[in-house]
């Protein structure tokens, strides 16, 4: 097995490992880095439960390698927030219900994350389409929805 | 402490319940800190993988382990020889499973090995390393294969060389019903298996400590039933047995039995002296299964020109795979509770489970219901047109009354389906709709009842079904302890709201300890929508026996008398003169000083209603849980593709503790069901899952999922805490039928068969163009050797007897 050594940035912190080649960047995460947040529900880049963010792109995580990652900055669901203050996006999956077991719900905060900071005044239509690579077997979305636009209006009011 | 003595209180003197609240534990979730089983990381922990079956069904001659356990990395290995010689198995009556398969494997998938390694890596590649020599038996398929097939078996018990379970039941005389009819009617269906996808893959974690403890953190449903699993098989005292059941990433029963994986973990830690960690793939979760059950149905029913039912005999052939799980009981609910939503006064029923070399089908959200659900409601709907009745308002007609008995001697209590139906046709447009909209668009009626709990554990005792400790610090601090397990139905939510609202305090002044067999009373599991009611119950009898401490003693101190006394507002003051008073934490520390430590015990059994024959112990519940839905589809003449356009729902759940949780599970429900009225399926090809994967498994997203309109019907029914039912199975089921009425409706073509592809719909298309009988489905129902019928004197429209309450 061959190994290779990589430096990153992981919610604004520097990281330097020695990883497999084969190791996705999810499992470096999960395993190397001990950030958990992150989950895997398919694990061939089809439930989004993985995804991301990667020098500022929402990415599935089970499709990449940890050292496709190497020099790159890149925030998890643990970095979200600040302190202890929510970001506006968890704060309105919280209020409004949008989640139940809350597995695939970090795949969902970091996908929002990207699309609403690209398209801070969505329509629900455009919500949805955003969505559509992210799984949920919980809520039947309609809650999710609801967040989002919560969500962007939060955003829009605090300038953000 | 009777339902009948302490009706509920009114809405308006209610702090918590009833409000708008967002669950307790969904802070750790939105910041990524909730820890599922799969994130559990020990120190020295190791990780295992099993080797499953290739062959569907085959004779195990040899396994050879020598090549894994040389590998660089393995710590052990194990096959069924390493287990002692017990069969496991969630109901007593089907103890037919094994920890590792010792001399035959049963369907792709058994496990037959399991490795533990220094990372999961070697596992695996150990695991490919393990020999198995095969001797290859002809697998069984079908319903059919197994039902001609009288030499090969796939299990040593049953009712018949591949039949696990026969069942007949009569109440009343059919034929004299028919007989009174003015039209009889016989349809066929056959509803598809499908997987419950729980976006979390099954996994545990095993610790050995060197006392002789085992410890099993698992994303399980039933703690409880894997605890005596686990004592059963590794023959340990359960005693000396710990489980811990994690958040559970979705279930929807798919993790509500116990599995290999889990004993496997128990064995290796024990062997290794390691923790051990097995996490099941995407892949394996289809081979775990217990999905909803494949069911051929055939259903016949007699009714007047008014359509009133005056009888109807059904009978249901489920497609069981290779072991018993649930089976008997998924028997009898497609059985049991077709008289629970329209008046049924004489009821036959005929069920068969078959054994097929196929993943083991269980309970899925509604279990063994949501099949003949929508038989009987696509079976209505033609009937109806055949009458020239609206079938919204021929149901809505025929709705059950309120605290009477069925002809199967169930016991209902409230009853909001009349209201469900009006609101939901309202609501919808229907009557302006039905049958008057543009071809290609339709809307479709259905209506359905559910369970609140079953009223039978699984093992009979006489012990209670859960049961809840609430305890006070001096600091004021609640905490309440539970077995239950939050799947993220939010049990969680239910127990803190039951106890702030006795206690007067908020939900978040308390830490809920739930589902770990060493620390909290045994709660049974989160299936058959039990834990709101049962464990509601049971909290809210020991938050009032604390209650009662709190106010005596605060009652001392004002020299008043406890009696005018309230608690509210995380105060203890005058009802009459609220500034006279103290706060809460205050009124704790003088009734622990009065009366010594606070804490106090809460627990709860159903009252026994059922009837008196063989096979009465499924069905009877505490309350049932009613649902009416129409669905507006869209359907392409061109593909054949159905799009759900709109759905109008009102639920029935009692009163609803927390109406936006409440709200969350009939959206849920709404969903997944229309993922299996439209695409879901668990085929297999030559004894092969078909498409064992997220990509190739389809399941909505949120483009195929429409807007969803809940309507909260509230009943307050006697029964339950605060006058509540269930939420979250219900729901699911009138969504499926009202889609294939829709669809009917939509172009005239009757898919008789779930799910409703585009495939199908356009070869209903294409016989209605050749002035064929647009109609796809089953066409004849195999001869089953159904015995005699156990005939029993219907109960219809007895009067409930609520003197028979719990204890």
């Amino acid at each position: 097995m061959s190994e290779r050594a990589i430096r990153l940035k992981v919610n604004g912190r520097e990281y330097q490992r020695t990883v497999e080649v084969r190791k996705t960047l999810a499992d470096f995460l999960r395993e190397d880095l001990e950030l958990t947040g992150t989950h895997l529900g398919c694990e061939h880049g089809v439930c989004g439960a993985c995804t991301i963010v990667m020098d500022g792109e929402a990415v599935r995580s089970c499709l990449l390698f940890a050292v496709q990652a190497d020099g790159a900055d890149l925030l998890t669901v643990e970095g979200l927030a600040e302190g202890e203050a929510l970001h506006p996006i968890q704060e309105a999956f919280w209020e409004h219900h949008g989640l139940q077991c809350g597995f695939c719900t970090p795949g969902f905060l970091m996908t929002l994350y990207c699309f609403l900071r690209d398209r801070p005044r969505p329509s629900e239509a455009e919500i949805r389409e955003a969505l559509a690579g992210n799984l949920c077997r919980c809520t039947g979305y309609q809650n999710i929805v609801l967040a989002a636009k919560a969500a962007a209006e939060k955003l829009a009011a605090t300038g953000r | 402490m009777g339902p009948v003595e302490t009706p509920p209180r009114r809405a308006e003197e209610l702090a918590v319940i009833g409000k708008r609240l967002p669950k307790v534990d969904a802070w750790g979730k939105v910041i990524g800190e909730t820890k599922y089983a799969d994130d559990l990381i020990l120190p020295r922990m190791a990780h295992a993988r099993l080797l499953r079956a290739r062959h569907p069904h085959a004779r195990i001659k040899a396994i050879d382990t020598s090549r894994a356990r040389a590998l660089p990395g393995v710590l052990a290995v194990i096959t069924g020889a390493d287990f002692p010689p017990v069969k496991f198995g969630i109901l007593p009556v089907s103890q037919d499973e094994e920890a590792l398969s010792t001399e035959k494997v049963r369907y792709v998938g058994d496990a037959v090995a399991a490795v533990a390694a220094v990372d999961e890596e070697t596992a695996e590649r150990a695991t490919e390393l393990i020999e198995v020599e095969y001797e290859p038996l002809p697998p069984i398929m079908s319903i059919e294969e197994a039902l001609a097939e009288g030499t090969v078996r796939i299990q040593e018990y049953g009712d018949g060389p591949n039949i696990h379970k026969l069942v007949s039941l009569e109440f009343g005389d059919v034929e004299e019903g028919f007989r009174e009819a003015d039209l009889i009617r016989e349809d066929l269906f056959y509803f598809e298996g499908s997987n419950h996808l729980p976006m979390e893959q099954h996994a545990a974690v095993a610790r050995w400590d060197p006392d002789g403890k085992l410890t099993l953190w698992s994303s399980t449903q039933t703690p409880h039933y894997v605890h005596r699993t686990l004592a059963k098989v590794l023959e340990l005292p359960m005693s000396h047995v710990r489980v811990i059941a994690t958040p559970v990433g979705g279930g929807f029963g798919g993790k509500s039995d116990p599995f290999s994986h889990e004993l496997v973990v128990a064995r290796l830690a024990q062997l290794t002296g390691r923790p051990v960690k097995c996490t099941l793939t995407r892949e394996e979760v289809f081979y775990a299964h217990r999905g909803r059950h494949p069911v051929l149905m055939w259903v016949k029913t007699g009714v007047t020109r008014d359509g009133t039912i005056q009888a109807m005999h059904f009978r249901s052939i489920l497609d069981g795979g290779a072991y018993g799980s649930y089976g008997v009981a998924s028997t009898f609910y497609t059985g049991a509770l077709q008289t629970v939503t329209y008046k049924v006064p004489r009821y036959k029923f005929e069920g068969c489970r078959v054994f097929t070399n196929k993943p083991p089908c269980g309970p899925k959200r509604g279990h063994g219901t949501p099949q003949p659900r929508y038989a009987i409601e696509v079976h209505l709907d033609k009937i109806a047109e055949a009458l020239g009745l609206d079938p919204a308002e021929m149901r809505r007609r025929q709705v059950v009354e309120p605290f009477s008995k069925t002809a199967n001697h169930l016991t209902i209590t409230t009853c909001g389906l009349e209201e469900c139906i009006d609101r939901v046709v309202e609501a919808s447009g229907w009557r302006e709709k039905h049958r008057r909209l543009p071809p290609g668009r339709g809307v479709g009626f259905a209506a359905s009842s559910y369970i609140t709990g079953a009223g039978l554990a699984i093992y009979w005792n006489e012990m209670p079904h859960t049961g809840v400790i609430v305890k006070i610090d001096r600091g004021g601090g609640v905490a309440a302890f539970c077995g239950s397990i939050d799947i993220g139905q939010g049990s969680d939510s239910v127990l803190a709201s039951v106890v702030a609202e006795v206690l007067g305090i908020l939900p978040e002044d308390i830490r809920v300890v739930t589902a770990d067999t060493d620390l909290t009373p045994v709660d049974l599991g989160s299936y058959s929508s039990r834990v709101t009611l049962m464990m509601g119950n049971a909290a809210k009898e020991a938050a009032e026996k604390l209650r009662g401490l709190l106010l005596d003693a605060a009652a001392k101190k004002l020299e008043v008398s406890p009696a005018g006394l309230v608690a509210r507002g995380r105060r203890v003051y005058l009802r009459d003169d609220p500034e006279r008073g103290m706060s809460f934490a205050e009124a704790a520390q003088l009734a622990e000083a009065a009366y010594g430590t606070l804490a106090a015990a809460g627990s709860y059994r159903p009252p026994r209603r059922g009837g008196k024959f063989k096979g009465a112990g499924v069905g009877p519940t505490p309350a049932y849980s009613y649902t009416a839905c129409v669905a507006e589809v869209a359907v392409d003449p061109e593909t054949g593709e159905v799009r759900p356009l709109e759905i109008w729902i009102a639920h029935d759940g009692g009163r609803a503790l927390n109406p936006l949780l409440v709200e969350g599970q009939v959206e849920g429900s709404v969903y997944m069901g229309l993922g299996e009225a439209l695409m879901e399926e668990q085929i297999f090809r030559k004894g092969l899952h078909k498409i064992p994967s997220m990509l190739e498994y389809k399941s909505p997203t949120t483009l195929e999922t429409p807007e969803i309109r809940t309507i909260l019907v509230e009943t307050n029914d006697p029964e339950g805490p605060f006058g509540a039912k269930e939420a979250g199975q219900v729901p699911l089921l009138p969504l499926i039928p009202a889609i294939a009425n829709a669809v009917y409706d939509a172009v005239g073509v009757r898919v008789d068969e779930i799910p409703i592809t585009p495939e199908k719909v356009l070869k209903g298309l294409d016989q209605k163009g050749k002035g064929q009988e647009p109609r796809v489905g089953p066409e004849r129902f195999p001869r089953v050797s159904f015995p005699e019928p156990i005939r029993v004197e219907s109960a219809f429209g007895q009067p409930a007897d609520l003197s028979l309450k719990r204890e």
